[in-house]
């Protein structure tokens, strides 16, 4: 547990590191989960030992968002007059989004190849 | 007996102190759990947005200013890095599918990236939204810690696009599966992938209690996103602007 949680800091503090010195526009952890991903395809060893920490972290996700979704109360002035046009374009703009993706995906992998995609639904 | 000025002075301190904030979230978020669980996992009652309603509710009954209240729940707050590091295990269990998949989530990729941010932009503009509200809205898609620096470099409020990220999040996660049944869309990798990438972690911790390949493909369509949104949202956001 321990052992995976401090393989996830190095990642993210080479990610961090990485970004800084070749001033890439990515965030530190995202650049940390590809370097991750890399390393885990290059020594498939390394996910026995980061498996439980990261599957610890992941299935309690959702608390992660809720110190920053509690900033609404904060926020709240600075939307002020605004919030049907932000209410409006969120939910417009979430469902013409996943709408688009999974369209596009089917849309594509249906041409690709029947089987591959959806074998255990179809 | 109670003595009123001594609990007045406990308050002060417990206020104070990372203690409270923390606990709070903490408590929410296990409430949040129980009627999650209560409702049989409906995406109606989605944790997240209950554990931020107790929350606010919580700030807004004790008059806790929010920065007090980030003090201590920052520590959770942090954990997003190494979270978003992780993403990479379930990802790299994925590879020897996502090979065979490679130009179909790609082109879905793309369009679902430029769809984000094109429509949010444009739909606010056409409803009248300012400048500076347009900039935080253009990366909402993409994952909290990604959206805020990216909002930042633009010239966003990026406190402002934190909570328009998780009310993405919100929205993708509690309305995805009507969406879906509606297009008749089965296959759980279109499923997630879409889900991953409209409503980054929210809809990917959803995508992870349905199953672990539509959590899996949502790891995915959130990190792709994430990295393909800080790469194009500095140029197509500005440009926006100027058309709209």
């Amino acid at each position: 547990m321990f052992a995976s949680f401090a393989i996830l800091l190095v990642f993210q503090c080479l990610g961090e590191g990485i970004v800084f010195i070749f001033g890439l526009p990515i965030p530190g952890p995202v650049a940390g989960m590809l370097l991750l991903l890399g390393a885990l395809l290059a020594w498939p060893r390394l996910q026995a030992l980061v498996d439980e920490g990261a599957r610890q972290l992941l299935s309690h996700l959702s608390l992660l968002f809720v110190p920053a979704g509690a900033g609404i109360v904060a926020a709240a002035s600075v939307g002020n007059g605004h919030w049907l046009a932000i209410v409006a374009s969120l939910l417009a703009s979430t469902v013409l989004t996943l709408a688009v993706t999974a369209h596009v995906l089917r849309l594509f992998s249906d041409r690709q190849n029947r089987s591959v995609m959806g074998d255990e639904h179809v | 007996m109670f003595d009123f000025p001594e609990l007045g002075h406990f308050w002060v301190y417990l206020s104070a102190s990372p203690l409270l904030g923390l606990t709070l979230t903490l408590c929410a978020y296990v409430c949040a759990q129980c009627i999650y669980a209560r409702c049989r996992m409906s995406p109606l009652a989605n944790p997240v947005a209950i554990a931020i309603a107790l929350v606010s509710l919580a700030l807004y009954v004790s008059g806790m200013s929010y920065q007090r209240y980030f003090a201590g729940a920052q520590f959770v707050h942090f954990l997003l890095g190494p979270a978003t590091v992780a993403l990479a295990v379930p990802l790299a269990a994925q590879v020897p599918r996502l090979r065979r998949t490679f130009l179909p989530l790609a082109c879905a990729l793309l369009c679902g990236s430029v769809t984000a941010i094109v429509s949010a932009i444009g739909i606010a503009a056409a409803l009248g939204a300012s400048g500076a509200l347009e900039r935080s809205m253009g990366p909402k898609s993409a994952t909290t810690p990604i959206a805020m620096a990216v909002s930042q470099r633009l010239g966003g409020i990026p406190s402002l696009t934190a909570v328009l990220v998780i009310a993405t999040g919100i929205v993708g996660a509690v309305g995805a599966r009507f969406l879906f049944n509606a297009m008749k869309i089965e296959s759980h990798a279109a499923r997630g992938f879409a889900l991953g990438l409209a409503s980054h972690g929210i809809g990917t911790a959803r995508a992870f209690q349905v199953s672990a390949e539509m959590g899996a493909y949502a790891g995915l369509g959130m990190g792709l996103n994430g990295v393909l949104t800080a790469l194009i949202a500095p140029w197509l956001i500005p440009l926006l602007l100027r058309l709209c």
